[in-house]
């Protein structure tokens, strides 16, 4: 019953959730390590959340400050663009998309990998997944909210953003449901909205064990509105079920259909460089696989501080790991294919546009981008080095780096160097570097926020994992007293 | 004695359980006895206890199916008359009924309307939200949504009688039962 493998480990909380364990006859490792109960869980997982306002930790002021600071830049930023318009940005003639572009791309991609925890691997049954899904739909809203302000910022007149909406007019007009850019704004805010719902629905049992356990009356009250008198009932439960599947369910092809979206602005053009038939299925991949890279990121120094080694293991950060790799495996093959294709397509137009990518004047940006995402993540080949937390941490950075510069590169070298060699340019960022900062003080702004109120763990959702959890576990079937302590090694495959 | 007072004061009783094994026996003996104004509570979905109340599944599948299906065909009608009746302009040397072209929206309307049904649904077949129920006068109550369990039994249900409930909840295993106040 309890897990030979898990007596082995060591003692210390901080430790025990950094030591892989290597197993594979005894079955599949513990998803919630150190035996911990129902009420552990709780208590581990609500620790942050509820610290008084008062004595959060001077780190975490300091943090939110920093972010805030860059959310108000970003603020004033807008404000300057408002007042400007793009000139203050280096677009020039043929580079009519530039850092406005790959930052959207760049955001929504990473939006992603939180969809994909939270529904495709739901769907499949993937039990690990429940200890990092709510921190990683955390990051799809913020990092899509993120990716919308680029891209409504995108048009230079922000103040007619609203034809992109079919809003009625006198006009009888509304927009060309034929481009792809009308489809684009429907996926994003598709995705964003979804992604929203599911996220509450989520939290709502949550916010409920928040709600009985405050101590303060403005706790009580905003708990208490978010759970909305959330009281686990079992008729309720039924439909939430129902609800929280249905929502898997549509999410999952979001995943996929968004990103698709996405790769149609570039591939629908006929363009060398972007009209290509590989894009939806590379740009998904790699979505994915930058999204995971983001989750690391934000996870492996959120477990160490926030003291949830024991909930997210060396387990779920190795099996990050190996999603990082397939996806980054998938891209470096379709960096390999857009070369095939272009040389065997004859093309001139398109061979040109591809050797002038990785020998012309972004040839830098070109190997940067081929270093991080197509070597960097083939690292994690080894076993030792996808099971370290320092190697994730380091490596999942490189990826970030490298995905946003396969934006860049898609974006800005498809363009600079067009048919007609007089109108040649070179597109250099001029303002655009506080626009990128920006976005992500909007991002960490809101994460941390998130950090500190909400619970980051979705607590119901991992105790209905843990073995005790099923009503036919076998720890009851023989009596006994099993509360004390109830293995808690609930194995990622096991059925309830 | 008069139905009138065989309904006592009292809103219904309240037991606890420690663990989804004795909650599941619990709602098994309590479903057996017929009772239905009853309910029982847990701080995560227990794997077969609906249908250890014997509740029947819920409608909302049906429903977000009708939605969906309404959202989906009213999207790919709009975005025909829209760019075929309304404004007709041939863009991009498609015809007017493009259909291919119409895929992505009409799809993200379909998702969008399924997915808001759901959500709506969820709350309103379920009654929330609903700032008070007379559970939440039970201090022990407040380890619902932790780790504890619970059976509620309402006064209103035409088998509820104050003794012979209470026997039936302490027969089942509960480690407290109380009165709640209505």
């Amino acid at each position: 019953m309890s897990n030979p493998a898990e007596a082995s480990l060591p003692n210390d909380p901080n430790v025990r959730g950094d030591v892989a364990l290597e197993d594979p006859v005894e079955g599949r490792e513990s998803l919630v390590r150190g035996n911990l109960s129902f009420h552990e869980i709780t208590e581990k997982v609500l620790a942050v959340n509820e610290k008084p306002v008062a004595q959060t930790p001077n780190a975490f002021k300091a943090a939110i400050a920093f972010a805030g600071l860059g959310f108000a830049g970003f603020g004033g930023y807008v404000g300057y663009l408002f007042w400007e318009g793009p000139g203050i940005w280096g677009n020039n003639n043929p580079v009519g998309w530039a850092w406005d572009i790959v930052n959207f791309v760049f955001w929504v991609g990473i939006g992603h990998a939180g969809t994909l925890i939270s529904a495709i691997l739901y769907l499949f049954r993937q039990k690990w997944r429940t200890s990092i899904n709510r921190y990683a739909e955390a990051m799809t809203i913020f990092a899509v909210l993120a990716a919308s302000s680029c891209v409504a910022l995108h048009t230079g007149r922000i103040w007619m953003d609203f034809y992109l909406f079919p809003l009625p007019n006198q006009m009888g007009l509304w927009p060309n449901f034929r481009s792809p850019l009308a489809w684009d704004v429907f996926a994003v805010n598709t995705y964003l909205f979804v992604s929203l719902l599911f996220w509450f629905t989520g939290l709502v049992p949550d916010f409920a064990t928040l709600r009985d356990r405050a101590k303060v009356r403005w706790r009580q009250l905003f708990y208490g509105a978010l759970a909305m008198g959330w009281r686990g009932s079992t008729r309720h439960w039924v439909h939430y079920e129902k609800a929280y599947q249905i929502l898997a369910a549509f999410s999952a092809p979001l995943v996929l259909s968004v990103h698709t979206i996405v790769s149609f602005d570039f591939a629908v053009s006929q363009l060398p460089g972007w009209h290509t038939t590989i894009f939806p299925p590379y740009f998904v991949a790699g979505a994915i696989f930058s999204g995971f890279a983001m989750v690391q990121t934000l996870m492996l120094p959120a477990r160490a501080w926030l003291g949830l080694k024991d909930i997210v293991t060396v387990k779920h950060i190795e099996n990050m790991n190996k999603i990082i790799l397939v996806t980054g495996t998938l891209v470096g093959y379709a960096y390999a294919m857009e070369y095939f294709v272009a040389f065997y397509s004859g093309n001139e137009y398109e061979g040109f546009t591809f050797i002038n990518r990785s020998f012309g004047p972004y040839a830098w940006a070109y190997w940067t981008m081929v270093s991080c995402n197509v070597i960097s993540p083939q690292l994690f080949w080894f076993k030792r080095i996808r099971t370290s937390v320092t190697w994730s941490f380091i490596l999942a950075f490189f990826v970030n780096i490298g995905m946003w510069f396969e934006r860049f590169v898609i974006t800005v070298t498809s363009l600079h160097r067009d048919a007609l060699v007089s109108s040649w340019e070179y597109f250099v960022p001029v303002t655009e570097p506080l626009f990128l900062a920006g976005t992500f003080g909007l991002f960490f702004f809101l994460f941390l926020l998130f950090v500190r109120f909400f619970p980051v763990i979705a607590m119901a959702e991992v105790k209905s994992v843990m073995p005790q959890a099923n009503p036919h576990w076998e720890g009851y079937e023989h009596g006994g007293d099993h509360h004390a302590n109830a293995p808690a090694a609930a194995t990622a495959g096991g059925s309830h | 004695m008069t139905a009138l007072e065989k309904t006592p004061r009292i809103w219904g009783l309240l037991a606890q359980y420690e663990d989804p094994h004795a909650i599941y026996k619990a709602c098994e003996k309590v479903r057996d006895e017929g009772y239905e104004a009853w309910d029982s509570c847990t701080p995560f979905p227990v794997h077969g206890l609906d249908k250890a109340m014997g509740l029947k599944p819920s409608r909302l599948p049906w429903i977000v199916l009708c939605v969906g299906l309404t959202g989906s065909t009213f999207m790919l009608w709009f975005q025909t008359f829209a760019m075929g009746n309304l404004y007709p302009m041939i863009v991009g040397g498609k015809p007017l009924f493009s259909l291919p072209a119409f895929v992505p929206v009409w799809y993200e309307i379909t998702v969008l309307s399924s997915c808001v049904t759901a959500f709506l649904s969820n709350w309103i077949l379920s009654g929330l939200p609903a700032p008070h129920h007379p559970a939440f006068n039970s201090k022990a109550f407040e380890r619902v949504t932790d780790d504890k369990f619970f059976i509620m039994i309402e006064s209103q249900d035409p088998k509820f009688d104050l003794e012979k409930t209470r026997a039936l909840l302490q027969s089942t295993g509960a480690t407290t039962i109380e009165e709640l106040a209505s």
